[in-house]
């Protein structure tokens, strides 16, 4: 009796100890949260989004850092989705695993996940900025936040393609369908919200990026708005930053202000990408 | 089915849509250079102390100059220098004088340039606003407690009727000018100094700490000391305060510190959007730097620096 009493106590005793843990990450972003929206919630209005930054903090605003963020991350998702499914694809259902190549590919992308972004920053002021000459731009800024994103892209793609059911893909070739044909009636359907769950948080990291950006040039004064990918770019993460780093403490509210925006972007870009993959999930159901 | 595909045609259509835009985009860049110097661009670069004074004279530049378009970064004054010394950008921000080297590869990239003090710093020598007994340092005494391998560990070792205390030291990080002109000012040799004190590159966490100790010690740049003037106490230094006043007529020595910018002579001589930028920024410092937390020079000393600019003449 008393062994099956300890037994249920130490069962108790853990699922106790986990909810803890879990109650401390909460805590956590609660208190982070509480904090940024009492300090940034009053300097938050109509001319917050409609003035670019100033000197005076009453009259700084976050228009060309909000354009600057929207630019920046439309276009790295343009380059880095269907080249980050793309690869996925081919490493999953085209490339023979037993290969030596394919295996140091598969090595060379997990660790390129876990390469610091400033390394990514050097490397685009190298090959973007400089030897193609694409300057201090939205494209260079672009397409060095994709070679960042693209490892998350590509790994959690290629375990939302791993997840798809033997069956279903033997079904489709024992009704005489081709591999193109598996991949887009099968394979693609039944991994797409995973895949996207993956671009959200790839999206989330590139839009918090701030350390590239600096390296290849992206500016922090800039009182227009750009209007092609070839344009200088200010971003969010860089104006809270800078904000943050200023000696008067209304700018560190006014930094508190601009890292709500920040959230609300982020949530407003993760809410699409959920419900494109409600809807994909419910139609395979 | 049909909807993942046509999703993946847009997807792919858009991306070579892209592709060919950037092989039409080089040669666009370069056309859009030429058309950007009539529709004016000043591209402006460097260090992070700078920044506020320019970033201010842009914004109001900016009113009345619709036209132009003034972007300012902050690479830091090494970072900018490299910018501006193969003459990528047309002005550069500067808390430290231009070095031997990138001299040198200005020169080699035919660059010429001309230095001008656009405002003044006042490194500021803080301690805790409880802290009742020091109200005065000399420079040896700075000295003393600063240089490498320094014996002072206790306020009592500057000091005999100063507390039998450990002194807790904040300072600026190795990468900032702040340091590099108080190790050359105090120190006698730029970037000697003693190790074991708090750094930091935000000055915002240098007077975090020194507000949260009575036994602390630091040094940074004015405007954070003004900000925080009530949690912090700043030292006068051999019996002179840190007041705009003495800093802006260099009677505060020998922490009053320059602020530059590095100007392109070429492109003064033959942007017109540069000359108006420089002249505008010498003309109108006087009524925008203290505005930034910084110290403007005087009427005098703005016009010396104009006078530097009127020898090289305009087309």
């Amino acid at each position: 009796m008393s062994n099956v009493k300890k037994r249920k106590l130490i069962d108790k005793g853990f699922h106790i100890l986990v909810f803890l843990t879990t109650l401390f990450g909460l805590l956590i972003l609660s208190i982070l949260l509480f904090d940024i929206l009492k300090d940034g919630l009053k300097w938050i209005n109509i001319e917050f989004f409609t003035n670019f930054t100033s000197r005076f903090a009453e009259k700084a605003g976050i228009r060309a850092p909000l354009f600057g963020s929207i630019w920046i991350i439309t276009i790295t998702m343009i380059f880095a989705f269907p080249i980050g499914v793309g690869s996925a694809l081919y490493l999953e259902e085209y490339s023979d695993d037993k290969k030596i190549l394919t295996k140091i590919i598969k090595l060379n992308i997990s660790n390129l996940a876990g390469v610091p972004s400033i390394v990514f920053g050097i490397l685009g002021l190298g090959i973007f900025v400089n030897f193609l000459g694409f300057g201090r731009s939205i494209l260079s800024g672009a397409l060095t936040l994709t070679l960042l994103i693209l490892p998350i892209i590509i790994v959690s793609s290629q375990e939302a393609i791993k997840s798809v059911p033997k069956e279903l893909r033997h079904g489709a070739y024992a009704l005489g369908a081709t591999k193109w044909q598996v991949v887009k009636g099968v394979v693609l359907p039944y991994s797409l919200p995973g895949i996207l769950t993956g671009s959200i948080l790839a999206i989330a990291r590139a839009l918090g990026e701030t350390a590239p950006l600096i390296i290849i040039g992206a500016v922090t004064f800039i009182a227009f708005i750009p209007e092609s990918i070839f344009d200088k770019f200010t971003t969010l993460p860089m104006q809270v930053y800078n904000w943050s780093t200023m000696p008067q403490t209304e700018f560190h509210d006014l930094a508190a202000g601009a890292i709500i925006i920040l959230l609300i972007l982020l949530l407003g870009a993760n809410a699409v990408a959920i419900i494109l993959r409600n809807k994909y999930q419910n139609r395979i159901k | 089915m049909k909807k993942i595909v046509s999703l993946l045609v847009v997807l792919i259509l858009s991306v070579s849509v892209f592709v060919g835009c950037e092989t039409e985009g080089e040669e666009k860049s370069n056309d859009t250079k030429k058309s950007e110097e009539l529709s004016g661009s000043i591209e402006i670069d460097g260090s992070s102390t700078v920044y506020p004074i320019t970033m201010a004279v842009a914004e109001e530049f900016q009113i009345g100059h619709e036209d132009t378009e003034v972007t300012v970064g902050v690479s830091g004054t090494g970072g900018g220098m490299k910018r501006f010394t193969i003459g990528e950008t047309n002005i550069s921000n500067a808390s430290r004088e231009i070095k031997e080297e990138e001299a040198e590869i200005a020169e080699e990239n035919g660059i010429e340039f001309t230095r001008l003090t656009v405002a003044l710093d006042g490194i500021s020598v803080v301690v805790n606003s409880n802290n009742d007994w020091a109200d005065d340092i000399t420079v040896e005494e700075l000295k003393k407690i600063w240089e490498p391998n320094s014996s002072v560990k206790k306020w009592s070792d500057i000091n005999s009727n100063w507390p039998e205390e450990e002194i807790k030291l904040y300072g600026p990080g190795t990468d900032s000018g702040t340091f590099d002109y108080f190790t050359e000012a105090i120190v006698g040799e730029s970037g000697a100094t003693r190790t074991d004190f708090t750094a930091s590159e935000d000055d915002n966490v240098l007077v975090q700490g020194v507000a949260g100790d009575e036994y602390a010690l630091g040094y940074f740049g004015y405007a954070y000391y003004e900000e925080n003037k009530d949690k912090l106490k700043a030292l006068s230094i051999d019996g002179v305060e840190p007041t705009p006043e003495n800093i802006g007529s260099e009677k505060y020595t020998p922490l009053a510190r320059p602020i530059f910018i590095y100007v392109n002579n070429d492109h003064y001589k033959n942007k017109s959007q540069v000359k108006e930028f420089v002249d505008y920024y010498l003309n109108n410092g006087k009524s925008i730097v203290p505005s930034t937390g910084y110290v403007a020079l005087t009427e005098e000393r703005y016009e010396e620096e104009l006078n530097k600019l009127k020898e090289l003449g305009t087309k």
